[in-house]
């Protein structure tokens, strides 16, 4: 069986989870095994609807009250113990923050190797052959895995969803032991950001701001256009990062983050290599710059040579326009 | 405070990147090579906790001899001491083989170690995995992406990215800490560091000196191919008066992207 971790967020299966379960379920489809779900948790079983209806042939809870909240240290002994005893033939996680803290512990406990951050799984001689894009996406990797389980992260918003709504199956209970001291790290706090803005990894179209925006205050412009998408997220370049526009984990590019949404709207951004890296697996790039040699026009696939100043407010009318027919 | 921090030398994020089919591996000629960036934010966090509450800050690295010049760097900024651990092997993109030779260096020269920092992963490989699996092989408490960090007396509070927020942690020391953008801003050496770092003597140790065995080694990723992406092809550039240009784009978007 493959089995796919559940990460939750306010006591929901998050849609990344769900992906990679989707991929797992189609996979196992090619191997001849079934597909499961992987839930952990004071009582996670209430979380566990969403999971039959993305493909799980049965959700697994792995239970104790010392899951109330994540822990790299717990979650890892909980998901390792129940792995041993399972013996699933991998182990998958959504590349998220979550899933990049705990699937290496697991691993490391297992002592199993790990691929990261997965765009393409593919099987081979019985056996996953996973793709992921390496240098920030400049190459592209493809490896599979001597050890057993086979585990890897997937890179959210990659693998199609199937059917999300609600759904019931077989709940199978596992009773876990975290002994007392063993966790010697906790999350105290969580702290949201400002305005509930979702991040760039996560949003289904980003509208990223470069040099060419001139100042911190005209981020406002992006912000705006964002704001017609249901699922929207501003980026940001290094240089307008670095001159302390905007804050960091709004960066996208090599020393910021990898995205690949469906639209990606580039609004003065030249398009420096570290950048193109971060963000040239995006579906559709649309590129706004008033100097029409800049590399950016290279890889977009639809360019608008002008001002941003008047570009940008004109999109947003428009879109706005288009998505109220 | 006992500090250890872990370099990786990396191609600059300059850089372009080709293929050697043949052996899956990245052509190094003409490649600029430094201390992967994020490595530096966690140097320079310890040389701020050495400064504020005393200490030793010590940097190891694993690779090969061209690895100590990365480490020369971290001593340039003011890093007290710096070990290499001699790998000969080539990019294995194998995390747990890594954390496996940290791990061992830690438990057999650096045994009273209150933090071990890293970077929140190298720029090339971009596992995210060695400061995680290092954790879980000591058995230390871990804090990975983090953009703030606060001592308390046998404790640390980190602050760590998520989607959309930040999640505030405590963690007891010792402890792994992986460093994030946003963590500091890294100081320049200074001549006098540059020269300093040029007179200290870098011991060397092998993997197997650290008594790592060849199934401790062997790596679990079966590379299958090496490739740079398919270009994307220029699409169209629209020129134009604002309005009329947008007006176009978004029936572009609409009925031939298809994603609006």
């Amino acid at each position: 069986m493959i089995a796919v971790f559940m990460e939750t967020r306010d006591g929901k299966i998050k849609k990344s989870s769900l992906e990679a379960l989707s991929e797992a379920n189609r996979r196992s489809a090619d191997i001849g095994c079934e597909a499961v779900a992987v839930l952990a948790g004071p009582e996670p079983e209430e979380a566990a609807g969403p999971a039959f209806s993305a493909g799980a042939a049965r959700v697994h809870v792995l239970v104790s009250p010392a899951l109330a909240d994540y822990s790299a240290q717990g979650y890892a002994m909980a998901l390792a113990d129940w792995a041993r005893e399972a013996r699933p033939a991998a182990l998958l996680f959504a590349a998220t923050a979550m899933g990049r803290d705990l699937a290496p512990r697991a691993a490391a406990r297992l002592g199993v190797g790990l691929v990261s951050d997965c765009v393409k799984i593919g099987v081979r001689d019985g056996r996953l052959e996973f793709t992921r894009p390496i240098y920030a996406g400049k190459a592209v990797l493809s490896c599979r895995l001597r050890s057993s389980p086979q585990m890897a992260t997937l890179r959210p918003n990659v693998f199609p969803l199937e059917g999300a709504a609600g759904g019931t199956g077989e709940i199978v209970r596992t009773d876990v032991v975290i002994p007392d001291g063993a966790v010697k790290g906790r999350v105290v706090e969580v702290l949201k950001e400002q305005g509930g803005e979702i991040d760039v990894t996560e949003a289904e179209v980003v509208v990223t701001g470069g040099r060419g925006l001139k100042g911190p205050e005209n981020f406002a412009l992006l912000r705006e256009l964002a704001a017609v998408f249901p699922k929207a997220a501003v980026g940001a370049s290094r240089s307008a990062v670095d001159s302390g526009w905007i804050g960091h984990q709004h960066q996208v590019g090599q020393t910021g983050k990898t995205v690949s949404p469906n639209l990606y709207f580039a609004i003065g951004v030249s398009g420096a290599i570290q950048h193109l890296a971060g963000m040239s697996s995006s579906k559709v790039i649309v590129a706004v710059n008033k100097d029409p040699e800049a590399p950016i026009f290279k890889i977009a696939d639809y360019g608008i040579v002008g001002d941003l100043f008047q570009v940008v407010p004109a999109l947003t009318g428009e879109i706005k326009k288009a998505l109220a027919e | 405070m006992n500090i250890l921090v872990f370099v990786k030398r990396v191609p600059d994020t300059e850089s372009r990147i080709r293929i050697r089919h043949e052996t899956h591996s990245v052509i190094e000629d003409g490649l600029n090579f430094v201390i992967s960036p994020y490595d530096e934010y966690a140097v320079e966090e310890a040389l701020r906790i050495r400064e504020a509450r005393g200490g030793v800050v010590r940097v190891v690295s694993v690779g090969r001899d061209e690895s100590l010049t990365v480490l020369r760097k971290a001593l340039a900024m003011g890093a007290d001491e710096a070990l290499l651990v001699k790998d000969d092997a080539p990019e294995t993109y194998d995390g747990l083989r890594t954390a496996r030779a940290v791990a061992r260096a830690v438990e057999a020269r650096f045994p009273g170690t209150d933090l071990l920092l890293f970077g929140k992963q190298s720029v090339g490989a971009d596992n995210s995995q060695v400061p995680a699996m290092t954790a879980e092989l000591l058995g230390l408490p871990q804090a990975t992406v983090v953009t703030k960090i606060e001592l308390g007396e046998g404790t640390l509070t980190a602050v760590r990215e998520i989607e959309g927020g930040a999640e505030k942690m405590t963690l007891a020391l010792p402890a792994v800490v992986s460093a994030q953008k946003g963590l500091n801003e890294p100081r320049y050496e200074t001549l006098k560091g540059i020269m300093a770092a040029k007179k200290k003597d870098i011991p060397v140790v092998t993997l197997e000196a650290l008594g790592l065995t060849a199934e401790d080694l062997a790596p679990q990723v079966e590379i299958t191919g090496l490739d740079v992406p398919a270009a994307r092809a220029a699409g169209r550039v629209l020129q134009g008066e604002p309005g009329e240009t947008a007006r176009e784009l978004v029936a572009l978007l609409r009925g031939e992207a298809k994603v609006i």
